[in-house]
């Protein structure tokens, strides 16, 4: 097992949102303001672990031929929990994510691990899998929230900080709505993934040239 | 009763579009729009499976409030939609094995698109009756099939178009998407009824 490998793949190089484009919906529709962003993330990567580490656990038990069956029914039963968690503790959060909490049952992040590692690997490796994901997952969902939120309605931290109003960085009047709207969803998020493109292939030139020197 | 079914249609084409104004099926939205063809099977199979699970799935949610269950609703719907699509591709199999040809790869895949499970939240949210639940369904649907079909035609051109390195592939894909939803937000105030 090899921590940190499976870190640098969770955040960069195999990240689920700019590599493995795994769970767009989620991703382009809530990102539009910090708060969201942040809860979607946490919310997702909890539920990452706890499914990679039951089906981790009942890998040898479940027959092949039903598994995603299996897999999708587990996962059900975590974002269940989550979702009625969050309805109790945090019901601003549940109100502006919505049908997308129920709808991380369909997020091909989670399944996606349960299919390509969890089923294959050990318990511990599955949580830390998990986890390592989740994060990079959250930093993708943060990075693009930061950004669409300053361009659309020129805030920070929005229903986190200052009452829940977030910080104003740009007066009103002049952010573009369009950019909190669907349209910005799509291209910033593209320009996030170019960006982690361009990131990557900026760090493997450069560990090319040491290797070289 | 009829100005709510063409209400529903005109906003579940244009202007509360699945894909491009509420981000319902991203991901096949993104996977398989590389083909005309593959985009339009897609669609259907789609729009078939989801006027088929907005039906069900409206039986099996006043079979919940029955038994007190409603907080299981998640969980019994995925399962729902996951036998429909199991029992639709045997069926497609046995009867029709020209059109189970033709879409073949695509039905497993339905069960993991946001936009079947989505419209039948929608549905129970906005609290619809069976037939209106069934006519959203069909008509979310058909506004899948327009906007991968549409994604896909432009995506054809773009993929030979030039453009700076680090955009290639999937960010320009996502950025065509982008200008594609500025033009659907054109009909955002459109409503007839």
């Amino acid at each position: 097992m090899n921590f940190k490998k499976q870190f640098m793949e969770g955040l960069l190089t195999k990240n689920p949102v700019t590599v493995q484009l795994l769970g767009m919906c989620s991703t382009l529709a809530i990102t539009t303001s910090l708060f969201n962003g942040l809860g979607m993330g946490l919310a997702v990567t909890i539920i990452t672990i706890c499914s990679n580490v039951l089906i981790s656990a009942l890998r040898k038990v479940i027959p092949n031929q039903i598994r995603i069956a299996a897999y999708i029914t587990i996962i059900a039963g975590f974002v269940t929990i989550v979702d009625l968690c969050l309805q109790a503790f945090l019901p601003d959060l549940a109100a502006s994510l919505g049908v997308f909490i129920p709808l991380i049952v369909v997020n091909c992040m989670v399944l996606g691990r349960a299919e390509g590692f969890a089923s294959k690997n050990g318990v511990l490796a599955s949580a830390v899998d998990g986890l390592c994901q989740g994060i990079g997952y959250t930093v993708a969902l943060v990075i693009t929230c930061i950004i669409r939120e300053l361009l659309g309605s020129g805030t920070f931290g929005g229903g986190l900080l200052n009452n829940g109003e977030g910080i104003r960085i740009i007066p009103e009047g002049i952010p573009a709505m369009q950019m909190v709207m669907p349209v910005g969803g799509f291209l910033v998020l593209g320009c996030v993934i170019a960006g982690s493109q361009w990131l990557m292939k900026y760090l493997n030139n450069k560990k090319a040239k040491e290797g070289a020197k | 009763m009829a100005q709510q079914i063409i209400g529903i249609l005109i906003a579940a084409l244009l202007s509360q579009n699945f894909i491009l104004v509420k981000f319902y099926g991203i991901c096949p939205f993104m996977g398989v729009s590389k083909k005309i063809d593959t985009a339009l099977g897609m669609g259907m199979a789609v729009t078939f499976v989801m006027a088929l699970a907005s039906f069900a799935c409206y039986w099996v949610y006043q079979l919940l409030l029955l038994l007190e269950l409603t907080y299981m609703q998640t969980v019994a719907f995925i399962l729902v939609i996951a036998s429909i699509v199991q029992v639709v591709e045997m069926f497609l199999k046995k009867m029709v094995p020209a059109l189970y040809k033709a879409l073949g790869v695509f039905l497993p895949l339905i069960t993991t698109n946001c936009a079947v499970l989505g419209v039948v939240l929608v549905n129970v949210a906005e609290g619809y009756d069976v037939l209106i639940s069934t006519v959203n369904g069909a008509a979310g649907g058909l506004g899948f099939t327009l906007a991968i079909v549409l994604f896909a035609s432009v995506r054809e051109r773009v993929d030979k178009a030039e453009c700076p390195e680090s955009f290639k592939g999937f960010p320009i894909a996502l950025i065509t998407a982008g200008l594609l939803a500025l033009a659907f937000m054109g009909f955002s105030g459109l409503s007839i009824f």
